[in-house]
């Protein structure tokens, strides 16, 4: 494999420097690095961050082929920056068994764009009953060490207990999508002054705190690490913030776009800002980007939630719940949490790269960057401001909430263990 | 005022007075031998109902012909829509045939909204009642209601509902018509209290622009106009009341409630009826009852709402549209 120069570009934010990569590895890192015999990409004035992790994405493959696959998937994934994708079980078949996470990882080796570890269902069927072979899916190929029932709740507390537990052997981590069932029937949206004034369902923000509340419980009582998905009201900050106060191991992802979307959109009764769970209020995205910049909600997660045109081209209660995310999320945190000075770059590669590579356990990813390391990294043109138009996705689905908003940052290059598959911005 | 009409707030207090004060003079036309305008001749209206309601349709109906429009029905059930058909499928057939307005009656809160202003279609949408959100031709009616009764046919014209006090007593949580009488009542000045019990009122009701009570027997004596809602025995089944005779008890209207009112008050209800949950029928066979009332003025305000959004300058009514659109 020949040696790629990048020049000049501002690692992790800091100085400008040059980076070596040769092959699959980084091999110097410093200033006036020799460019011979090395193809120079010239970063002056960019961002140079690890490639970015993504625990929470749904690729849809098998089932939805429609709407994404791994390759279309992993190519928005790439166009983002990301360098290994975490991939939701809610497929059909659900990924329940050895079988069905191996295909999911093989399809991901076989394109060669991102990584794709799989996410095994906690239960059969993601039914909340019955316990699926974790330990299997483990042990298969795939190496599967996150399990959830994403799109639904593990809300019965001995199941979750039991998983909590049950997981311990091989070390691996319970996401929880944290929805009490029966106090979000028929939800639709965010319960509140909008709720109330639209007349669509409300999806209280108790409905997620009970459940997160009771799940940090459960995992301190049986010594477990708990991770919760798609952390999204104020108060849940206060309970997860409260249990790492108390040591208990919970981990939290927020999603860029309950950083930066609220319930005032849902307004215009476009189901492009459905989602579960639902926009919140202004308070919940203040209270969201603090946690995120103090710590309290360690990573970003997309819940990159592709769906045909069809699904959300209809009236709001028809309409599928979930927005496409992958290939907006570092522009999005940039506007959110960079350009607002919460955080700076270092801190987002923390958040979207290092501690969502430790909390999934992605061998290589999340890695610094220095001599000797992976060369899974993202070149990111953070002067760069645009309207983000959903027709240059490399996603197969187009149900974004941020078109025709202005965003800044983009991503140019992206190197998978050397080997690029963005270059100046086009996939290859 | 706007080319649709979807919402009761989105209606100034000039564009409701208007309505009012056109549905005055359609109402004489029912007082004529021959009840029908030929405003709205050559004109194709579709009534287009996903959800059961013939009351309402046919209230529609009745307002379409007696302008002359042609009219269409149809209903959800048994059509296309069941086999799949999307909503905006549907709309974009009909409109092909060459409609002119779309009166809409769905399910879902919303779904009018959606019709109007997603670029499906390019006809007029009149909503017609949607969801648990809005049914603004309904909450006319019951102020077209009022003002004839509280103010008076004649010296109402112009006039709003400045000071009146209105109470709304019921199933607050799954109501249209309380929200669309929420926001129309307090644009035309009136006093609005909502009744029911705590588990039927929503959340984030706070920022309403009206009082909420509990407690029925205090409110009465300050009431100009008492609106009874229907309430579904089924809710008792979701815990939203302990049992139906429980919620007649607190919250339901009889005889002896009625007469805690004041001498002018008058009682109303958007229909259907559940007698014996929260109306008696000693209340509902008053004289202070208006609910056929009702339904005739229905019939008067969707006139005026279909020859203001399409009539344009026709000369059945004397009045010019002077207002912007919002």
């Amino acid at each position: 494999m020949s040696k790629i120069l990048i020049r000049g570009a501002k690692v992790l934010g800091g100085e400008p420097q040059d980076v070596l990569i040769d092959g699959e590895t980084i091999a110097e890192v410093g200033a006036g690095l020799s460019a011979e015999g090395a193809e120079v990409v010239e970063a002056a004035g960019k961002v140079l961050l690890p490639g970015l992790v993504d625990l929470h994405t749904h690729l849809r493959e098998p089932g939805r082929e429609d709407s994404e696959t791994v390759l279309t998937g992993t190519r928005a994934a790439a166009s983002g920056g990301y360098t290994a994708v975490f991939a939701m079980a809610n497929t059909f078949p659900v990924a329940d068994t050895a079988g069905v996470v191996e295909q999911v990882w093989r399809l991901g080796q076989e394109h060669g764009y991102c990584d794709v570890q799989p996410i095994g269902a906690v239960t059969v069927g993601l039914e909340g009953k019955k316990l699926a072979e974790l330990g299997a899916m483990h042990e298969s190929a795939a190496g599967v060490t996150v399990f959830s029932d994403d799109g639904k709740c593990v809300d019965d507390a001995v199941i979750m207990r039991r998983a909590l537990e049950y997981v311990k052997a091989f070390g691996g981590v319970v996401a929880q999508h944290a929805q009490e069932p029966r106090l979000t029937e028929g939800a639709q949206m965010n319960e509140g002054i909008v709720s109330a004034e639209l007349g669509l369902g409300g999806w209280p923000a108790v409905a997620e705190e009970s459940i997160i509340a009771r799940d940090v419980l459960l995992a301190e009582h049986v010594g477990s690490r708990v991770h919760i998905c798609h952390l999204s009201t104020a108060g849940s900050v206060e309970i997860v913030r409260w249990a790492k106060s108390r040591g208990i191991r919970v981990t939290a992802e927020v999603t860029p776009h309950h950083l930066l979307l609220t319930d005032e959109l849902v307004r215009t009764y476009n189901p492009v800002y459905k989602v579960n769970p639902p926009l919140r209020t202004e308070r919940d995205v203040h209270a969201l980007r603090e946690a995120l910049a103090d710590g309290t909600i360690d990573i970003v997660a997309t819940d990159h939630a592709p769906h045909p045109h069809e699904d959300k081209d209809c009236e709001w209660a028809a309409a599928a719940m979930g927005m496409v995310g992958l290939e907006t999320a570092l522009s999005v945190v940039q506007e959110t949490m960079v350009d607002t000075g919460l955080l700076d770059w270092a801190g987002v590669a923390d958040r979207m790269s290092v501690k969502p590579a430790q909390i999934g356990q992605a061998t290589g990813h999340g890695r610094p960057v220095s001599a000797g390391e992976p060369a899974n990294l993202a070149l990111v043109d953070t002067e760069y401001r645009g309207q983000v138009d959903p027709a240059g996705f490399a996603s197969r689905s187009r149900n974004t909430p941020y078109q025709g908003r202005e965003l800044p940052g983009r991503v140019t290059h992206t190197w998978l263990r050397g080997k690029a598959t963005l270059v100046d911005g086009k996939l290859t | 005022m706007q080319r649709h009409l979807i919402s009761a707030a989105d209606l100034t207090r000039d564009d409701a007075v208007l309505i009012l004060d056109t549905a005055e003079e359609m109402a004489r036309v029912a007082d004529r031998p021959i009840k029908k305008l030929p405003t709205l001749r050559g004109r194709t209206i579709v009534n287009l109902f996903f959800e059961d309601s013939t009351r309402t349709r046919i209230s529609f109906e009745a307002a379409e012909k007696r302008l002359s429009a042609d009219v269409i029905n149809f209903t959800a059930k048994g059509s296309s829509v069941s086999k799949g058909e999307s909503l905006k499928d549907t709309a974009q057939t009909l409109e092909a045939m060459g409609v002119d307005a779309v009166v809409i009656r769905h399910g879902a809160s919303g779904a009018p909204y959606r019709l109007a202003t997603s670029g499906w279609i390019d006809a007029a949408v009149i909503n017609a009642g949607d969801g648990t959100h809005q049914h603004p031709t309904q909450a006319l009616l019951d102020a077209f209601t009022m003002r004839r009764r509280l103010v008076g046919r004649d010296a109402g014209l112009g006039q709003d509902l400045s000071g009146k006090r209105i109470t709304v007593v019921g199933d607050v949580l799954h109501s249209r018509v309380a929200r669309s009488n929420v926001d129309l009542l307090h644009t035309l000045g009136a006093e609005v209290t909502l009744v029911a019990p705590p588990t039927l009122v929503p959340v984030g009701v706070e920022t309403w622009p009206c009082e909420v009570s509990y407690d029925l027997d205090s409110t009465l004596p300050k009431s100009d106009a008492v609106m009874m809602l229907r309430v579904q025995r089924e809710r008792m089944n979701a815990a939203f009341f302990p049992t139906e005779r429980e919620y007649s008890r607190r919250y339901g209207l009889d005889g002896d409630r009625m007469a805690k009112m004041p001498e002018h008050a008058i009682v109303m209800h958007p229909g259907p009826m559940v007698r014996g949950m929260e109306i008696t029928a000693e209340v509902a066979d008053s004289e202070r009852c208006t609910v056929v009332e009702q339904v005739a003025n229905g019939v008067s305000i969707r006139m005026a709402v279909l020859y203001l959004l399409l009539g344009g300058n026709e000369p059945a009514v004397t009045h010019a549209r002077t207002n912007e659109e919002k």
